[in-house]
């Protein structure tokens, strides 16, 4: 079973358990000549417990880190998409004005290599087409980043002593497997050479 | 009659990719007067001060749309009012056709296209050439 599925199981269960409780204290209230308070303060602690328990598992869901992390950090990585698939384009176009050039002087099958790079041209619209869907993307990712916010804010202010937990690097290499970096994150490849000529010296 | 091929040409698109590929392509068709407006606001600008014969423009642009712009041109009293408008864009539903279309669009491609789509749209708005 998936750890969001068993979540959810848990949730279900701990909530017909309260349920339950809550019904047997109010039965027995009602009864109140027959019941010891004894009874009725131990079955409470039960509901204490239950609800503790979830207010636990909600922590740890780390709600924030989707909108204080998650997200924000996938539309920016999806922004680069956008910035550096223009500029592929670009160098492309680059390339194909060259050869257009090159092509218009060499006289004989010019015609044909200039008919060729034209279709480079076309298919260069690609970055127009995948950049609109990106952004789409990014519309959706940023009103479901808003309603994460609405969440924690409710969340904040019904349960403050919730806090997330430091995320903790394990013995793995996990946190080095990031990918490409954004070019704020990244350093260059002189900063690369310069650090490793340090361990040398 | 002939089409004038000094005609000055109005592209607009907020992808500067998408710009370089239409004026390479008008450029290989036979056009030499290629302005650039990256969107709507702009294109209008632009309109109101040279006088056009073609305008091909995107739809889905910031601040001002291209359909917008379409929209303001038909509904001016200027010149410029019958430009021949091509709108070339990504946005391919039926009901973006039609509203082109009842806004004053004379004709219509989606993205993305090749060479000789464009010199046909072209051709059935201002001739052959």
């Amino acid at each position: 079973m998936s750890e969001m599925a068993e979540e959810k199981t848990n949730y279900l269960g701990n909530k017909e358990k309260v349920a339950r409780i809550i019904n047997s204290v109010l039965e027995k209230v009602g009864k109140a000549e027959e019941v010891s308070r004894e009874t009725i303060y131990k079955e409470l602690l039960d509901v204490q417990a239950i609800i503790d328990e979830m207010r636990r598992q909600v922590g740890s869901l780390k709600a924030s880190d989707i909108n204080g992390k998650h997200i924000p950090g996938a539309t920016d990585e999806l922004d680069a998409v956008v910035v550096a698939t223009a500029e592929a384009s670009g160098s492309i176009m680059d390339a194909c004005d060259a050869i257009q050039e090159k092509a218009a002087e060499s006289g004989e099958n010019g015609d044909a290599i200039i008919a060729e790079v034209m279709k480079i041209y076309e298919a260069c619209s690609f970055q127009d087409i995948t950049g609109q869907r990106i952004t789409n993307v990014i519309k959706t990712l940023k009103q479901i980043e808003d309603k994460v916010d609405n969440l924690v804010a409710t969340m904040s202010e019904r349960m403050p002593n919730m806090e997330d937990d430091d995320e903790e690097h394990g013995d793995g290499e996990d946190h080095l497997l990031n990918g490409p970096q954004l070019p704020d994150n990244a350093i260059s490849q002189d900063e690369i050479d310069k650090l490793l000529a340090e361990f040398d010296d | 009659m002939a089409v004038d091929m000094n005609m000055n040409v109005l592209i607009v698109d907020d992808y500067t990719t998408m710009l370089r590929i239409i004026q390479n392509l008008l450029k290989q068709l036979g056009f030499k007067n290629i302005d650039e407006a990256t969107d709507g606001s702009m294109a209008l600008e632009k309109i109101q001060q040279k006088n056009y014969g073609l305008v091909i423009s995107d739809w889905n642009m910031e601040p001002m749309t291209g359909y917008e712009l379409l929209q303001k041109i038909r509904g001016s009293s200027e010149s410029y009012k019958n430009v021949p408008f091509i709108m070339v864009t990504a946005e391919s539903k039926t009901e973006n056709v039609v509203a082109a279309k009842k806004a004053g669009v004379n004709n219509y491609i989606v993205k993305p296209f090749n060479a000789e789509t464009l010199k046909t749209k072209i051709s059935s708005v201002i001739g052959d050439f």
